[in-house]
């Protein structure tokens, strides 16, 4: 009995934590750019209007609160770069999201076959290149994919073009960049799915005269789908955001919304309209995530 | 209920259709020659045969790591055997793909498709076998019907209980109407009560199919209610492949002796051999007069093997009602431990010489004054008949 209550306040103070970080970390820091979404642009420190002053008092705050607009919101709509970048996020987050699906489902597969000692071998293969700085691998491949570049170099080789091609500063430097940096967020949580099936279902599968292929479209690919649902969301929401590879790989004749709020926030110093921008991208994230909530419940629920 | 009829629509490779000799016309309807399967050094399987006839409620029984397993999932597929053939219906299957076998399994934990409904999971066999829809459905809801299963068939296996599931399990395996029916423990997962009403409905249903069972399993109670025939493994090998009855009463080797029941085991040489009668001098309990076995003892130490119920207890000086047609072999010895079964009573009797000898005694009367206590001195006593004499 003691032991219980020696354990007992330190838990339930532990239990406040999660909601405590979220308040501090999230909601806090959300209301901040929500509230600067709805102000307007100002040559000033900071670079907006109105700025609440506590101090001043009841007037002051209210006068303050009538100046809030949706304007920055209408801007976004109605200006074509704003919706071309969200577009384009889109687009280069699904492809991607699918390509790595590709690239990462076989791979888990064939992981999750491995013998137990080489499975752990091979988990460690897909972690080490975390070891390095993710700067400093997207510059490597900079290194690989410019003019003179190894890839250029062993394709020259092997005669398989006849002048260098141009990677960089193209849609396929950026694909090759995201692929390579998200690979492993949509390998993990596959491998997990896979790994823990019972190998008994393919055998079953196989006495009611499945062949291989049909045992794994109808039992191991339909049992491996909360995976995959979360290897795609794992990658999906952060390469609508991602900045760093469309920056470096790609060229700059399109941009993500990623990019358009960066500059926006620091070329251009409209610290609103960025903000605005930001919380729309953020309600855009908010669907799918929903919607894979739902569908995580309802295979917990085992489809009553 | 119309399981009677023997169609199917499989597309798979149908072993009774023309038998490839004429030879195989009263071959049995499986035949394992001399397989062999090791598993790195460590032979599982090791040069088996067996027999196995249509209609056969056929259990191998052994300890946990003796190759049963092992040798279920050679006649499933999943195994090949590194040497000896398999033959169903006088074909070696040997190049047959698990998909293809006209055999099912029912696993031991079930492995049930955890994404599909009851009704799905019977159904998937069927059509695999490319079955029409309409006799798809049919088949399922008599399979649903053997099994007791209505208005379950929209459940997913994890809304079941775990008789349920075993039902599932049982009627998936049923479904495509297999030669032979493989079960791996089939009922390890069900607690007592569960377990021998679904050993009785096991019994029944092969009996009312008329199809060959095969089961593998550790629990020898199981193994003598259900089966007709027990191979009992032991190191890769069958020790014994007998009836239930002639594996108890007539066990081939001191192991089975041990391994089916309970035995008190007397080991000694043999001293003289009269016509109906041996007489062996044993370390723990003197001479003891045997019958003459069927089988010749070939080699001398031997061991003479006594079934606990059939060792009776008297008191000494009393005369045992026992009819002197046959020689008795009396041992005397102290009560030293009373296990009351409710059924039987187990008394421990330390022979005087400091052998333990158990005998069981049914306890036949509600009243009963025929018990001893501990440390009160007996006479053991059994008939020549109840003795077996068994190799070393």
């Amino acid at each position: 009995m003691s032991t219980r209550r020696i354990f007992a306040q330190p838990a339930r103070y532990a239990a406040i934590a999660p909601y405590l970080w979220m308040v501090l970390f999230f909601l806090v820091p959300f209301g901040f750019v929500l509230k600067i979404s709805l102000s307007q642009t100002a040559i000033a420190q900071p670079p907006y209007v109105p700025v609440f002053d506590f101090t001043e008092g009841w007037a002051a705050i209210k006068a303050a609160f009538a100046q809030l607009s949706l304007d920055n919101f209408k801007l976004l709509v109605s200006d074509n770069l704003y919706l071309s970048s969200y577009l384009r996020s889109l687009i280069v987050a699904v492809t991607s999201t699918l390509i790595l699906l590709l690239i990462g489902y076989p791979i888990a597969y064939g992981m999750a076959r491995l013998p137990q000692r080489w499975q752990a071998i091979a988990m460690m293969l897909v972690i080490v290149p975390f070891w390095t700085s993710f700067l400093i691998r997207i510059y490597a491949w900079i290194n690989i994919l410019q003019h003179d570049g190894l890839l250029n170099t062993v394709l020259l080789a092997l005669h398989l073009v006849s002048s260098p091609v141009v990677w960089l500063s193209t849609d396929t430097a950026m694909y090759i960049g995201i692929v390579y940096s998200y690979l492993p967020f949509m390998i993990l949580p596959l491998y997990a799915t896979l790994s823990k099936m019972d190998p008994a279902l393919l055998e079953a599968a196989s006495d009611l005269g499945a062949s291989p292929q049909q045992a794994f479209w109808l039992v191991t690919f339909p049992l491996s789908l909360p995976g995959v649902g979360a290897g795609a969301l794992l990658c999906f929401i952060p390469i609508v955001g991602e900045f760093v590879i469309p920056d470096l790989l790609a060229g700059s004749s399109s941009m993500m919304i990623g990019q358009t709020l960066w500059l926006e926030f620091f070329t251009n110093k409209d610290w609103p309209v960025a903000s605005a921008a930001a919380i729309a991208l953020l309600a855009l994230l908010v669907p799918p995530l929903l919607l894979y909530d739902r569908l995580q419940r309802r295979t917990l629920e085992g489809g009553r | 209920m119309t399981l009677e009829s023997p169609d199917i629509g499989r597309p798979n490779i149908d072993v009774s259709a023309g038998p490839p000799d004429a030879a195989a016309a009263d071959m049995p309807l499986l035949r394992v020659e001399g397989v062999s399967k090791k598993f790195g050094s460590f032979p599982a399987v090791d040069h088996l045969s067996l027999d196995i006839r249509a209609g056969e409620f056929f259990a191998l029984l052994g300890p946990s790591g003796c190759g049963k397993t092992t040798l279920l999932r050679m006649l499933a597929g999943f195994e090949t055997p590194d040497e000896g053939r398999i033959l169903l219906g006088g074909r070696d299957i040997a190049p047959v793909l698990p998909h293809e076998r006209p055999v099912n399994m029912m696993f031991q934990n079930y492995a049930l498709f955890p994404h599909l409904s009851v009704r799905d999971n019977i159904a998937f066999g069927l059509k695999r076998a490319g079955m029409a829809r309409a006799a798809i459905d049919t088949r399922v809801a008599e399979m649903v019907a053997l099994v007791k299963l209505e208005g379950m068939e929209k459940r997913r296996p994890d809304q079941l209980s775990g008789g349920q599931r075993q039902r599932v399990a049982l009627a998936r395996s049923l479904a495509r109407r297999p030669k032979v029916l493989l079960l791996d423990e089939p009922l390890a997962a069900l607690d007592k009560k569960l377990r021998e009403s679904t050993q009785q409905e096991l019994m029944e249903l092969q009996r009312r199919l008329g199809m060959t069972f095969i089961v593998v399993t550790h629990d020898q109670e199981e193994a003598m209610t259900m089966a007709n025939r027990i191979g009992v493994m032991n190191a890769g090998r069958l020790e014994q492949v007998a009836p239930p009855r002639d594996l108890y009463e007539a066990p081939a080797s001191r192991w089975v002796a041990q391994f089916v029941g309970d035995v008190n085991l007397f080991d000694g040489e043999v001293t003289s051999h009269e016509h109906h009668r041996l007489t062996i001098a044993t370390r723990d309990g003197g001479a003891i007069v045997v019958a003459v076995p069927r089988q010749p003892v070939a080699k001398s130490p031997v061991s003479v093997a006594i079934r606990p119920e059939k060792v009776k207890l008297s008191r000494p000086g009393v005369a045992s009602d026992a009819s002197n047609s046959q020689p008795i072999n009396r041992l005397e010895g102290v009560v030293t431990d009373v296990s009351y079964l409710g059924g039987s009573t187990v008394y421990k009797v330390k022979l005087d010489s400091g052998a333990i000898l158990r005998s069981s005694v049914a306890n036949t009367a509600r009243l009963d004054t025929d018990t001893y206590d501990v440390s009160q001195r007996v006479v053991a006593w059994f008939t020549s008949d109840d003795c077996v004499v068994l190799e070393q």
